[in-house]
């Protein structure tokens, strides 16, 4: 293999993984899991950075991934502790229980 | 020359009384009421001597009002020689009222609130009589009429009163109307509303004898003037308007207000002259109104309305004068009526004042022992109302019914029947209210000097007034008739004849008038409740305007289409909030599911539109 | 060589992505998101993003699913319930997924013809010197920005964890 691996196939492993992570995000209904869903997806992104770092052959793909790396964490962070917050009141995690938002 | 004082000082007392009057104590509101009165009155006397024998016009222009492409008009006062017989009347005899006022309206609520309203009034007449173009007039024109509405609706308090208000200012509106369309057409016509310029380029146009422009104009002019001057048809509103105080029905009523639409024809004499049709007209017109406002004024039985009648009756004498071509004996005729006419009303005013507020002729009587002075000063107005040689009257009447002969002979015999009638009437009041028995129940006096002191001096001026010598001093504005003295003996035997008539019916033998009334029973009643016209009208323009505004306007229009729109998108809003408030579905989950539709809707486009190149 | 690790990897990948979006039970899906992390860290070195690679694991791996372990152990999160749709629903909407999937594939591979091949090694510019030089001169802002994004962080979750909201 000369070549190496093309750099669609990376793309379109990340695309799937991107995918994955939408179905996830709707299908689920802990809100954990969702909330893993939605990193799933960052994740997938990530890939995409990077492959289009290589493919011009420099390095600010891998400065975007870092950031959205330290974005993730953050996000993380704060999320959770809002699914405490939310487990503290409703005493439930499933995401259809927490709809008192209705009309 | 400052002419701007002579308004000015009116308007200062309006507002000082208007504002602070409440907390006045009546010594204080007189001094501010006829102090601005009388310091416009010594103006004007300063001005008239400063300005010595005025040949032309003296203009002042004050700042522009309006500038707004091609039309300029500006604040401008003028004097010329017109302006000043109607500055001294509305100024002289204006005072005179108020010193009157002072006695009559001694007991009455809103004191301060009628001066206020009376200072008012002389501030915006002042700004029409001075006026030096058309909308400025028109300002001073409504000012008045706002001012007859407040006055005549004084005693706000009954329901005749109010109602006469809205009356004379709705009737009014109805000539203002005609009088907003003559000035439209007279700046399309000439470009400008100037008096000077608008009457110079008017000189330059030929008569018209047919209806052109001119005639158009001034025959809506001549709208405005009725609904002014109590002309018909719009002259309904002056018997009603007699619900004011007494003062308002001499000053407003007699001397100053009505006579705007004289002075506004006779001002406007270029524009007429070149129309014929219209000066007809305006003969025509006034000669009706002064027949037939003379045959109402033989009926009635309270003492106000005979004199509002006799005075849309004389206001039909000016518009004669004025439609014949003789303007100058219009003016005159309108000073001397200014003159006696307001020494009738306030006479009356003394009367009712002296009796505490009966009105009828048929309580009163003998009151010539009570009210002496009262009774020889309205004795020298109805000799001078009556024409009787030497009194201003015969010479004002007459010069009118001079020129009419020269116009058609038929105008002159009417006018001199209804010169006899106007004597008929005007002593038939003065029999019954002054000679006989007294027939009342109340006990009348003399009125205070503050009262009888304006009666004097007016009675004065109404024997000697004829002797100023007015359409000669107009002589280089309006061209002087020549004299017929025939003529004008042969008037001053009818109205002799009239009082004679008078003297049998209600002193010699008083029972006649009664059984004469009941033999023409008929033609008694018509007469007494004056033709009807109020009912007809009422019946045929006032209920179908109410039954129409009602049915279509308010309820079809306003209710049904106006409320109904913005209701409609009200409701409208509301359903369609009700269906996208669907959305609000409360499910992360479907959140979650419009989120990503949306997304993939958005690379879509992107995609479609071409990628991010 | 470089083709055996990418497919391993990705398949890695894929079938943990696969089972986070299929287990019932969180802790499942948490385990199958840190082999998703590990897997594209491989596939990170492969692209030579070293740095990047060790960030992934340290940050992501190491902390961040950290969190989320402990925050499912606090919560006593329990498995799913089973759904009430019904099977067919279930069965056609994989399908429908797999075909969608399959599309964007295809318009990828279409859409960005490049035949270049990814061989290890090929891309030097991936080190921690090369990232730290063009963070800290080009990228300075926002990574000064970044930094009161975490402290912004922090103020709020220890806002919102406090016992008393």
């Amino acid at each position: 293999m000369a070549n190496g691996v093309p750099l669609n196939w990376y793309l379109i492993l990340s695309a799937i993984l991107f995918g994955l992570g939408v179905a996830g995000f709707i299908y689920r209904r802990n809100i954990i899991t969702v909330f893993m869903s939605i990193e799933l997806m960052l994740n997938a992104v990530n890939l995409t950075f990077i492959t289009f770092s290589y493919s011009f052959k420099q390095v600010d793909g891998h400065i975007f991934s870092f950031f959205v790396m330290v974005v993730a964490a953050a996000e993380a962070a704060v999320g959770l502790a809002i699914i405490l917050t939310v487990f503290k009141n409703r005493e439930t995690l499933m995401v259809d229980d927490v709809s008192s938002m209705k009309y | 020359m400052s002419l701007w004082l002579i308004p000015i000082f009116p308007l200062l007392g309006f507002l000082v009384n208007g504002l602070f009057g409440r907390r006045f104590s009546k010594g204080l509101v007189n001094l501010f009421a006829i102090g601005s009165v009388a310091l416009s009155f010594a103006w004007v006397l300063k001005t008239l001597l400063g300005l010595g024998a005025i040949e032309g016009e003296h203009v002042e222009h004050y700042y522009t009002w309006i500038q707004s492409g091609m039309l300029n008009i500006g604040v401008d006062f003028a004097v010329d020689r017109l302006t000043a017989v109607m500055l001294m009347v509305v100024t002289g005899v204006g005072l005179l009222i108020h010193i009157y006022a002072i006695g009559y309206m001694e007991h009455e609520g809103g004191y301060y609130r009628f001066f206020s309203y009376l200072n008012l009034f002389m501030f915006f007449m002042l700004v029409l009589v001075l006026a030096q173009n058309f909308l400025l007039l028109f300002v001073g024109w409504e000012g008045v009429g706002l001012c007859s509405y407040l006055l005549i609706g004084f005693y706000f308090l009954e329901g005749f009163a109010t109602n006469a208000g809205n009356k004379a200012f709705i009737v009014n509106r109805i000539g203002d109307f005609g009088f907003s369309l003559a000035i439209f057409l007279i700046y399309r016509q000439f470009g400008s509303l100037d008096f000077t310029k608008v009457f110079d380029a008017a000189k330059g146009m030929p008569v018209e004898a047919s209806a052109g422009i001119l005639t158009t104009i001034t025959l809506l002019l001549l709208v405005g003037a009725t609904g002014k001057s109590a002309q018909i048809p719009l002259y309904v509103w002056l018997p009603d308007a007699m619900a004011g105080p007494t003062p308002v029905s001499a000053l407003i009523h007699a001397a100053t207000m009505v006579t705007a639409g004289v002075y506004m024809t006779a001002r406007s004499a270029a524009l007429f002259t070149k129309a014929p049709i219209s000066m007809d007209t305006v003969a025509v017109i006034g000669l009706a109104t002064a027949f037939f406002a003379a045959t109402i004024g033989l009926a009635q039985t309270d003492i106000k309305k005979v004199f509002a009648y006799s005075t849309v009756s004389q206001l039909g004498y000016m518009f004669l004068g004025v439609g014949v071509g003789a303007f100058s004996a219009g003016i005159f005729h309108l000073m001397t009526h200014a003159f006696f006419k307001a020494l009738l009303f306030l006479g009356a005013g003394a009367v009712i004042h002296g009796l505490h507020g009966e009105q009828d002729l048929r309580q009163m009587g003998g009151l010539r022992k009570y009210m002496p002075v009262t009774a020889w000063t309205l004795l020298f107005a109805s000799l001078a109302i009556s024409g009787v040689p030497g009194t201003s009257g015969f010479f004002s009447k007459d010069a009118i019914l001079v020129a009419a002969y020269e116009r058609a002979p038929w105008m002159y015999w009417l006018g001199v029947l209804t010169a006899g009638m106007t004597a008929f009437y005007v002593f038939r009041a003065w029999f019954l209210a002054f000679t006989g028995k007294y027939r009342g129940h109340a006990h009348p006096h003399e009125s205070p000097l503050v009262m009888t002191g304006p009666l004097m001096v007016l009675a004065a001026l109404s024997l000697a007034g004829g002797f100023i010598n007015v359409p000669h001093w107009l002589e280089p504005m309006f061209p002087e008739k020549a004299e017929n003295q025939m003529l004008a003996w042969l008037s001053a035997g009818v109205g002799l004849a009239g009082i004679a008539i008078s003297y049998v019916f209600y002193v010699a033998k008083p029972g006649l008038a009664d059984s004469f009334a009941n033999s023409v029973k008929g033609l008694y009643t018509l007469v007494y409740n004056k033709y009807f016209v109020d009912e007809v009208y009422d019946a045929t323009v006032v209920q179908p305007l109410i039954k129409g505004s009602r049915t279509v306007l308010w309820r079809g229009v306003d209710a049904g289409l106006i409320d109904g729109t913005v209701n409609g998108i009200g409701t409208r809003s509301r359903g369609i909030g009700g269906v996208l408030r669907l959305l609000q579905s409360g499910s992360i989950r479907t959140y979650a599911a419009w989120v990503v539709l949306g997304s993939v809707v958005v690379l879509l486009a992107i995609g479609f539109a071409g990628g991010a190149r | 060589m470089t083709a055996l690790i990418f497919f391993i990897f990705a398949g890695i990948a894929v079938f943990c992505g696969i089972n986070l979006v299929a287990q019932t039970h969180p802790i499942a899906s948490a385990l199958s998101l840190i082999g998703v992390m590990g897997s594209l860290a491989i596939l990170y070195l492969q692209l030579g993003g070293e740095f990047i690679a060790a960030a992934q694991m340290i940050v992501y791996a190491g902390a961040i699913m950290v969190l989320f372990v402990f925050v499912i152990m606090l919560l006593n999160a329990g498995a799913e319930g089973a759904l009430q749709t019904s099977r067919f629903v279930r069965y056609f909407g994989i399908v429908l997924l797999a075909a969608f999937l399959g599309l964007i594939s295809f318009i990828i591979q279409s859409m960005l013809p490049r035949t270049e091949g990814v061989v290890f090694g090929l891309f030097q510019g991936g080190t921690a010197v090369d990232v730290g030089r063009k963070l800290f001169t080009i990228y300075l802002l926002p990574f000064e920005v970044t930094s009161v994004l975490i402290l912004i962080a922090i103020v709020g979750a220890i806002v919102l964890a406090r016992k008393e909201i």
